[in-house]
């Protein structure tokens, strides 16, 4: 990489830590203050927070990517009082991450498509992805904190409530911070 | 040797997975027991000041509520002063006063986090071992039964709800005294117990009240609830009735701390008489 090149992309690169940075804090404060007093029936919990991991940059290595899912849930576990809980489920969160991203998205287009966001990656295949990830993550996270087979029947309508929250909520948030396709 | 390594970079995120996923159940389960949990939980520092401020914000917004409470609560309390009672036998006269000796004491403290909406919940206050608080103490509101202190610290305690899978309070019916198991029901519903365990010959009433037993943490015949329903489900040869609770958990203010003067004695004579058989 010769000199001309070299400043652009630092810049662009501490953005976008910059930007993950403020986002993981609005996210864990909004789940931990607001959120977590939400709930409809004793049915539908949202767990917003998720989104954090959901649109880390595509380029983000493996080991970083599991780190952050594993810190993220351990910030959200000490104001929830469940220690390694949501780290659990973050973790399994990462796992379909990966596989559901080396599935789905070819390498090669990573210079135009750094995030996996609703502006850049389309309607459809941002809607498949966070119905996947999210069903996921509430499955292992619901079921690990009853942590019994007794109540699956409530737990999974449990699941997929709370799902159908987040869900909605994600893509409110991916609408209201939608951005014309900037094609080159 | 290359082989191996290959392959672990080849499905590198599977390994970082198992890796991750086996911490993070090691330190579930290792802390799922709680009170062992002193480092990730709302009684550290960070975050026990964090929910404290963001608290003082929210006290605002239900000001009324805990004003109305309040006021309803010191009539009660004035209800039972000596001068608001008529003395209707010459014996009670002569009762001295130094025979009576303070058995329960009470704690005020302000609920400064609270869940209500999830299996297992718990309930952090902004008082701790310094003001006299101790582990297993149980806890109360003007209305009703809230739980037991499970983790003390320095300014802050944790209690751990009525709305807990693994709490479990002795109850008695309070017109006949017939004494059950107090739990929560298995729907999460915050304004819904369940009494359980109540001997068949007894015959519970809807509208009647359920108040502590003498064999709890609490004064006798502090309420639960009042039946709502009499043919809750299980039970087999015992009898289950579904409560409403009496406190509202959604809405939680200020909690009073109870301090069974005698709890210590109590549990030690307890402990000698098992040792002894």
């Amino acid at each position: 990489m010769n000199k001309r090149d070299w400043r652009p992309y630092k810049t662009k690169m501490s953005r976008t830590i910059l930007v993950n940075l403020a986002r993981f804090i609005v996210l864990v404060f909004m789940q931990v203050f607001l959120l977590k007093n939400i709930t409809f029936y004793n049915l539908a919990t949202p767990y917003f927070y998720i989104l954090f991991i959901l649109l880390l940059p595509f380029e983000v290595p493996n080991p970083l990517l599991f780190v952050l899912a594993f810190v993220t849930g351990l910030c959200i576990d000490a104001f929830y009082d469940t220690p390694g809980l949501h780290a659990a489920a973050c973790v399994v969160l990462a796992l379909v991450r990966v596989l559901f991203i080396s599935i789905t998205v070819q390498k090669d287009g990573f210079d135009n498509e750094p995030e996996p966001t609703l502006s850049i990656m389309g309607f459809r295949w941002f809607f498949t992805y966070v119905l996947i990830l999210t069903l996921f993550h509430h499955f292992f996270l619901l079921n690990l904190e009853v942590f019994s087979f007794s109540e699956i029947q409530y737990t999974l309508s449990r699941v997929v409530l709370s799902s159908l929250f987040t869900v909605f909520l994600i893509l409110i948030s991916g609408l209201l911070f939608f951005r014309r396709k900037e094609r080159k | 040797m290359r082989n191996l390594w290959i392959f672990i970079t080849k499905y590198n995120a599977f390994f970082l997975f198992l890796i991750f996923e086996i911490s993070s159940l090691l330190i579930y389960i290792k802390y799922n027991s709680f009170q062992k949990a002193s480092f990730i939980n709302s009684t550290s520092k960070v975050t026990g000041t964090l929910y404290s401020q963001v608290d003082a914000l929210k006290e605002y917004l239900s000001l009324k509520e805990t004003n109305d409470s309040l006021a309803r609560e010191n009539a009660k309390l004035r209800g039972q002063l000596k001068v608001s009672m008529y003395v209707d036998s010459v014996e009670k006269h002569k009762v001295n006063d130094t025979v009576y000796k303070q058995q329960y004491s009470y704690i005020v403290a302000k609920v400064i986090n609270n869940s209500f909406n999830k299996r297992s919940n718990y309930i952090t206050i902004n008082r701790g071992s310094r003001d006299g608080i101790q582990k297993d103490m149980g806890v109360i509101t003007g209305a009703g039964v809230v739980g037991q202190v499970i983790d003390v610290t320095d300014h802050l305690a944790i209690i751990q709800s009525v709305l807990h899978k693994n709490t479990r309070f002795s109850a008695m019916l309070a017109s006949t005294k017939d004494i059950g198991s107090f739990v929560w029901g298995n729907d999460l519903d915050p304004h819904r117990g369940v009494l359980i365990d109540i001997q068949n010959n007894a015959q519970p009433k809807i509208g009647e009240t359920v108040v502590t037993s003498g064999y709890s943490l609490f004064p006798t015949g502090i309420p639960f609830g009042k039946i709502t329903n009499l043919h809750a489900k299980g039970g087999g040869l015992l009898i289950n009735v579904e409560v409403a609770l009496a406190v509202d958990f959604t809405k939680l203010q200020y909690v009073y701390v109870v301090n069974n003067k005698f709890a210590g004695e109590q549990t030690g004579l307890e402990a000698v008489q098992n040792k002894n058989e």
